[in-house]
């Protein structure tokens, strides 16, 4: 019961506060985690064996999916139904997929409008609810762990993720049954983790290098403040690369020319544990038993590093130039911060230090401390918070204009939330309709960057060519989603577009699955709409009672009466978990209160004038003493 | 009947500075962040950046304040602030924080500044280009454009970066003490001078491997 609650204005309680909890996500290429945060305390919400990691690995089986270590232990005797590294596919089109296709232990297929399915099982099922499973297993984990219901989530993304893959990132959560209450990039989780944890102040930099992606970002930690000053990265390298290379290796010392699915499997594996012993150890042997037969292979730490070497210098490379678009110098950099399993490589620690002229620093787990940040950050955004994010966008945004020519409209490094406006006209007499082709990345010519969406601009004023002006404004919201809206200035035809990624989910698709693969989605959407409609009738309250303590005093006593009366209804409402009660009672407050609001406004307009009288009585009166004076003189 | 004319355009003045509240639907000022009544967050106001910033309107623009007040007005408009409250205010928030975003982004940079001081002063530099420019600077800019082409090492590169960056410095100077001379004439004649500049140094930049202009300014820096 919220009844007669008292609280101060503007401060709306989150409803169901005490039964409801939000947490924070690390969805990673490799491992997933969970943590939920008290009081400025994170922690990692485990299982009963006392594990952080959910492998995120799912397995289609005939009696049902399986997720984490049991759908990892099912990858020998089930491979051709076990699908891991699937954030690598997110946002992806299959024209992207070609390139690294080879690399993925499963079978790729062209879905609808270029998106990507994949084959498993006899069925056909797309990236984005392969990582629905794994965002349901860790929301159900968390709601044992905490014996609430959690709706709502902070979920990390790559800081080089686009806006393919933010999207596809969010439709997951929503089809886990998730509100994303925001996305947050994983190194600026990761520089508030370790902000807030070591109270560090200065400039960071945060080289994070997970099984799938990398991330470099530069920020300026000061007195609560996390600004991003400039972030880069690569979608796709990460620690699975290393095991790709290994595993070659070791199957080419097999003798192996077209190897099964299920001795790539093998072979990637012995490659991952080679990889991360050697982490430890200087050398060892390692089998692959499969395929009918046993091979032992010996490998060194020396050889490992060979092999990985170039990838390691490229992202020295990615970093150098990030600390340049930061206008920094490496020595100017304070601390730097490691973060992703892969950063346990002596290499990678090696190389770091090298470019930074010191040791970086690692002191909380590599592995756990994205999440931590983001379940910081979900209590931030639920609870309230003293500290503030800045972030910005890592890929710069831009128009395709005549010739294939990439015009920029924002730039990478923008802080967002940004929105930015550029005008374009038509090239050919009468031209009434315009193809507006949005594009993300820094190269020149469209064709070398990505392409988000495309749409028709119509009804364009039949003029000479160059005449119409259309202003087209790109608006990237704080998760670093964009919506483009296009409008013809001379007859103000507009035109907006939430962005739908060329290669992701049809809208239809998304409300298909909703409907077909979630059994709660209605009881979820449910739950949002109930949680909106409290919202809004708690500040319509909230707002009600401000304005009659400030103004209560010009009602009768019968009017008050009245007013009260529909207040006590919008409260009986708001205890109950009736939507339609509650949208019932937020238009009957609104009508049976128009009055009192109409006779403020008449009030503080009377109020106003008579000040505004006053103020040029006053001035006047200083006029005249003012020329009084000079007159004296 | 004087006195009546005057009234009227109080009542205009008036009808522009107060408004009704979206939430409490009450009085409130239009330029009020919050409403005084209820603590609603109301939409962004049409201000000059500078007014959005709550800085005047100078050129000389101290970074540490510029980064104080943008923090603190970041701290009370973001939208991480209003992710739990009504779409209304979220909207808001969204609106603010964007158009705080765009004025620190314009205010930082002493070129986009300039540039932005001069629209604001009614002397704009937009339609300034190459053949209006005059024959001095375009000199300039082509005896610096030729050295870069005849540049053959990273080294030669670095110093005319380095030489280009201590003219930009003296340029911002001086564009400087022409803002607060009011001599708009010589402050956009410098921010043309200065906006050559800064393209040529975008150019050099790429011109080289990377690091090496940093190292070359910041050695620079240490001998100043």
């Amino acid at each position: 019961m919220v009844l007669l609650d008292i609280h101060e204005p503007g401060e709306t309680p989150v409803p169901h506060a005490a039964t409801e909890a939000a947490v924070g996500i690390d969805l990673g290429t490799t491992n997933s985690l969970v943590a939920y945060a008290v009081d400025g305390k994170p922690e990692v919400l485990r299982n009963i064996h006392g594990e952080g990691l959910v492998p995120s690995v799912v397995a289609y089986l005939d009696d049902g999916i399986l997720v984490g270590y049991p759908a990892k232990e099912r990858q020998f005797d089930a491979s051709d139904r076990v699908v891991s590294s699937i954030k690598r596919l997110m946002g992806r089109g299959i024209e992207d997929v070609k390139k690294i296709a080879g690399t993925l232990p499963y079978t790729i297929e062209p879905g609808s409008e270029g998106m990507v399915r994949l084959a498993i099982a006899g069925r056909r099922v797309s990236p984005v609810e392969v990582s629905a499973e794994i965002l349901k297993t860790l929301k159900s984990r968390a709601e044992k762990r905490l014996e609430k219901s959690v709706a709502r989530a902070v979920i990390t993304v790559p800081a080089y993720f686009d806006d393919a893959a933010r999207t596809a990132t969010k439709d997951a959560a929503r089809l886990a049954g998730l509100h994303v209450l925001r996305l947050v990039n994983e190194p600026t989780a990761a520089a508030l983790a370790y902000g807030l944890d070591k109270g560090v102040e200065g400039l960071y930099a945060i080289y994070d290098l997970g099984g799938g992606t990398f991330d470099v970002s530069i920020l300026r930690l000061e007195k609560g403040v996390f600004q991003v000053l400039a972030t880069g990265g690569h979608a796709a390298l990460g620690g699975d690369d290393f095991d790709h290379l290994i595993a070659e290796r070791f199957l080419a010392e097999r003798g192996e020319t077209k190897p099964s699915l299920t001795l790539v499997k093998s072979a990637l594996n012995a490659a991952r544990t080679a990889k991360e012993r050697l982490s430890t150890d200087h050398e060892g042997r390692w089998d692959i038993d499969a395929a009918g037969r046993l091979s032992t292979h010996n490998f060194d730490r020396v050889a490992l590093e060979t092999l990985i070497e170039p990838l390691i210098e490229h992202t020295i490379d990615i970093a150098r130039h990030v600390i340049e678009d930061a206008k920094l110098a490496a020595n100017e950099i304070k601390g730097v911060v490691l973060v992703g399993g892969a950063t346990r490589m002596p290499i990678v620690r090696r190389m770091v230090a090298g470019l930074f002229g010191r040791e970086p620093l690692s002191d909380i787990d590599p592995d756990e401390v994205v999440a931590l940040g983001a379940a910081l950050q979900a209590e931030a955004l639920t609870s309230g918070s003293n500290t503030l994010l800045l972030d910005v966008t890592p890929l710069s945004l831009g128009l395709e204009t005549m010739g294939g020519v990439v015009e920029r409209v924002i730039e990478r490094n923008t802080p967002i939330p940004v929105a930015h406006a550029q005008e374009f006209t038509t090239y050919q007499d009468g031209q009434t309709a315009m193809l507006i082709h949005v594009v993300q990345g820094e190269r020149e010519m469209v064709d070398q960057c990505r392409s988000l969406a495309r749409f028709v601009l119509r009804g364009i004023p039949s003029l000479v060519a160059g005449a119409a002006r259309i202003k087209v404004t790109f608006a990237l919201d704080a998760d670093g989603i964009l919506t483009v809206s296009a409008r013809e200035e001379l007859t103000g035809i507009e035109q907006r577009v939430e962005v739908r990624p060329s290669y992701g989910l049809a809208p239809e698709d998304m409300e298909a699955m909703l409907r077909s693969a979630m059994e709660h989605a209605r009881e979820d959407v449910e739950t949002r709409l109930l949680t909106e409609s409290r919202v809004e009738g708690q500040r319509g309250l909230l707002a009600l009672k401000s304005a009659l303590r400030a103004d209560g005093e010009i009602l009768t006593p019968i009017e008050r009466r009245t007013i009260e009366n529909a207040m006590a209804g919008m409260e009986r409402a708001l205890s109950s978990t009736d939507r339609d009660m509650i949208e019932g009672w937020i238009e009957k407050l609104d009508a049976e209160t128009l009055f009192f609001a109409e006779r403020r406004m008449d009030r503080g307009m009377k109020t106003a004038l008579e000040g505004l009288a006053i103020e040029s009585l006053e001035s006047k009166l200083q006029a005249a003493a003012t020329t009084g004076s000079a007159d004296a003189r | 009947m004087n006195r009546n004319v005057v009234d009227d355009r109080n009542v205009k003045a008036l009808a522009g500075a107060v408004k009704a509240c979206w939430s409490c639907r009450g009085p409130v000022d239009v330029r009020a962040m919050f409403c005084a009544t209820c603590d609603a967050l109301q939409g962004p106001t049409a201000v000059d950046h500078f007014e959005r910033l709550e800085l005047s309107r100078t050129f000389d623009i101290d970074l540490a304040d510029l980064d104080r007040s943008y923090f603190r007005l970041q701290r009370l408009l973001h939208p991480d602030r209003f992710a739990a409250k009504s779409a209304p205010e979220r909207a808001h928030s969204l609106a603010h924080s964007t158009a705080l975003n765009r004025a620190y982004e314009i205010l930082k940079d002493p070129l986009t500044c300039a540039e932005y001081l001069l629209t604001c002063l009614g002397a704009p530099l937009a339609g300034e280009d190459k053949t209006t420019a005059d024959p001095v600077l375009l000199g300039e800019a082509l005896e610096r454009r030729e050295a870069l082409a005849d540049a053959t090492d990273a080294l030669a590169v670095a110093a005319l970066a380095a030489a280009a960056e201590r003219d930009a410095e003296v340029c911002r100077a001086t564009i400087g003490r022409a803002f607060t001379g009011n001599d708009l004439k010589a402050a956009r004649a410098h921010t043309l001078r200065l906006r050559y500049l800064a393209k040529f140094l975008d150019d050099a930049r790429v011109r080289q491997p990377r690091g090496a202009a940093r190292r070359a300014a910041s050695a620079h820096g240490a001998t100043t």
